[in-house]
């Protein structure tokens, strides 16, 4: 077969958290996102490989499903996918279903079918390595012949545990259509009797141990129904203190780097208005933000090992009965979870929900989640403001970083409490989570997740900060560059906005922070960084602290608590909507909230007379 | 009796459904419940005695709120 050929299509089904994602990754080199709980993935990735042969292979990753129904929006991309049904794409030549070998028994029915499909078919079973640490054994013949279609047993994140697939994939790329791969017999419609067929064949294969295995016995802890809040609680608390007590050195080395780096360029160029430009528009508003990069990489390594460890799902069982009382749907936790990285990727997560209505009480409040972008807002201000004193053991700095986080959160409780009972009115939906097997996370995979959370950091610094810092020092330099910010375009439009904000206690230069804050929350601080001129983030605490009263600090930073979103949140919403009246509605109950709490915090500080 | 009147770590086997929809109950089977297997109440709730873990037959692990679990008939005569 000639390289040019038309590549074999092969999708990956399976049920939720079985390790498509992983395997598709492992095989295409993919970078689809990994993580230890149902639902992780809502759309579909495509990626390529090379049979040892030189075919050219097409991996289709796919959310997973349960069954054939499609009860969410993730479900039907999928049963759209293998029904060929999808814009652009056509049916694939083959399925490859992918099972979590723990959890035969209860994912078989969704093995058979996928015979109704009507494409050629190998089933994969994953994970065998955890599945023989809890002593689950599997006649793999046996389970081959009952279902009548090849069977191949890997452990998708090692090589070795590989090698069985890339041989067969190697084979079936040869010739799918013919006679190596037969098309598996359809098993009808009625999931009843599929499931009866799918028990007596695992009955007859599988073996299970009745002993409770390692992740019912973590359970035990996790959610035991006071020490399992105890911990969690522990875990957010210890969290937030490790952002402040160990990014200190490196944050240093960041900004003398920045400060060196500016010192250097100022040196060897001419005064002028290249020289301003680069010291005080770029490197000061890039340095800006990109000196919390420690910080932000802190957050995701807890982040990424709550994720990957599988004990995210235990913190949504945990949190469930506060969910339920406002109305939101158990699986909206996940969403939410995913704003806290940023609220688009949460906004779409929450395609997992069936129910739309819940599902736009999701959106809705998906955006005061604190997204990693507000993130160098709270440090330079918290760092400005709060005094670097200790409360018992804990440091006062990451007390108050944890309780914006909650406030966003008791917030976004509060809304959707609203919301459900307004515009998107309706019964509480039902609870139904599978919560997955606890694993130690790969450590290549977890460095990975790490090093792409740092990629994209500097990749939003590198293609929206820097053109913002541009255009901000531009519009905070002329037309009279004197200096004087108040006589600059941004003087202008701020002092047109001023008035509006001035009652919350606001000034010039943070009405002027705001505008650009819409494109990306952080180019606030850049903007602070340019208007203020100052050359690194040490000088613009010092400057805000100076400038600003406490009311007035503390006022901003209410602010961005809700910080009506960004222009990308808003446009994601429109997408994921389908309609300009949600966002329109994000937008103005998001501002209001920002500006009546700024008002109510601006007022209540001076009253105590901070 | 219905899943959600089990007493806590008492092992029962699954009898049928009573969903309130027929979509709830395809719900109900496609994440694993079906009849003939063996259920037990794993852990609670501080509150309300909700969510559930439900241990289903020995392999998966399944929250769920006590509205969804009445929602599955289980009878405990005969389970080991």
């Amino acid at each position: 077969m000639p390289q040019d050929a038309k590549p074999v299509r092969i999708a990956l089904l399976g049920a939720p958290n079985c390790g498509k994602s992983s395997l598709f990754n492992a095989l295409t080199g993919g970078r689809a996102k990994v993580a230890n709980y149902p639902g992780v993935t809502v759309e579909y990735a495509k990626g390529f490989m090379v049979s040892a042969k030189g075919r050219k292979i097409e991996l289709l990753d796919l959310p997973g499903v349960y069954g054939d129904c499609g009860h969410s929006a993730d479900e039907r991309v999928t049963i759209d996918a293998v029904r060929g049904n999808l814009d652009g794409e056509a049916a694939p030549d083959g399925i490859m279903v992918v099972m979590d070998a723990s959890h035969i028994r209860t994912h078989l029915h969704n093995v058979l079918q996928a015979k109704n499909y009507g494409l050629p078919m190998v089933v994969v079973l994953n994970m065998m390595d955890m599945a023989a640490r809890d002593g689950v054994e599997i006649d793999l013949v046996e389970l081959e012949q009952e279902l009548g279609v090849p069977v191949i047993a890997c452990v998708a994140v090692r090589t070795a545990g590989r090698e069985a697939i890339t041989n067969f994939l190697t084979e079936w790329a040869e010739d799918i259509s013919a006679k190596y791969v037969k098309i598996p017999k359809p098993v009808g419609d009625d999931l009843k009797s599929i499931q009866h067929t799918a028990r007596a064949i695992s009955t007859r294969t599988v073996i299970t141990p009745h002993a409770r295995d390692t992740s019912e016995r973590f359970d035990d802890l996790f959610l035991h129904p006071v020490l399992g809040v105890v911990i969690l609680a522990a875990i957010m608390f210890v969290m937030f203190q490790a952002v402040y007590a160990w990014s200190g050195p490196a944050m240093g080395l960041i900004e003398a780097g920045v400060g060196q780096f500016g010192a250097l360029v100022g040196s060897v160029l001419a005064d002028g208005w290249l020289k301003a430009l680069l010291v005080d528009g770029i490197i000061a508003g890039v340095g800006a933000v990109i000196v919390f990069l420690p910080q932000i990489l802190i957050l995701f390594a807890f982040i990424l090992a709550l994720e990957a460890s599988g004990y995210l799902a235990r913190a949504a069982f945990l949190v469930d009965t506060l969910m339920a009382k406002v109305g939101l749907n158990g699986r909206a936790f996940i969403p939410l979870l995913s704003s806290f990285a940023c609220a688009i990727p949460g906004i779409m997560a929450s395609r997992t929900i069936e129910n739309e209505r819940d599902r736009l009480t999701t959106i809705m409040i998906a955006p005061l989640m604190t997204c990693s972008a507000r993130w160098p807002i709270y440090f330079l201000l918290v760092g400005a403001f709060i005094p670097k004193t200790s409360v018992g053991i804990f440091n006062l700095q990451g007390l108050v970083m944890s309780w914006l986080v909650l406030a966003g959160i008791v917030f976004a409780l509060l809304a959707s409490f609203v919301f459900k009972r307004t515009l998107t009115k309706g019964a509480t939906p039902p609870l139904l989570m599978e919560l997955p097997s606890y694993k130690l996370p790969s450590l290549k995979i977890y460095l990975l997740g790490l090093w792409q959370r740092a990629v994209i950091f500097l990749n939003r610094a590198g293609r929206i900060i820097l053109p913002a810092s541009i255009i901000i020092w531009f519009l905070s330099t002329y037309p009279n560059n004197d200096g004087n910010v108040r006589s600059s375009f941004a003087g202008m439009i701020g002092r047109a906005i001023e008035p509006v904000l001035a009652p919350i206690g606001f000034n010039l230069e943070m009405s002027i922070a705001l505008i650009p804050a819409m494109a990306a929350r952080e180019v606030a601080v850049s903007t602070l960084a340019i208007v203020y001129n100052v050359a690194d983030s040490d000088a613009l605490g010092v400057a805000v602290a100076a400038g600003w009263s406490i009311p007035m600090g503390l006022s901003f930073l209410v602010w961005f608590i809700f910080a009506p979103s960004c222009l990308a949140t808003l446009a994601i919403t429109r997408r994921e909507t389908n309609s300009w009246k949600w966002p329109i509605i994000m937008f103005v109950y998001l501002f209001v909230l920002s500006y009546v709490a700024s008002g109510i915090v601006f007022w209540a500080a001076q009253a105590f007379g901070l | 009796m219905t899943l959600a009147d089990l007493a806590l770590q008492t092992r029962a086997r699954i009898s049928g459904f009573n969903a309130k929809t027929s979509a709830i109950e395809t719900r109900l089977r496609e994440i694993g419940f079906a009849e003939g297997d063996v259920v037990e109440i794993l852990h609670v709730g501080l509150f309300g005695k909700s969510p559930l873990n439900i241990r289903l037959h020995d392999c998966a692990s399944i929250a769920m709120r006590p509205s969804e679990a009445a929602m599955i008939l289980v009878e405990t005569t005969g389970v080991e």
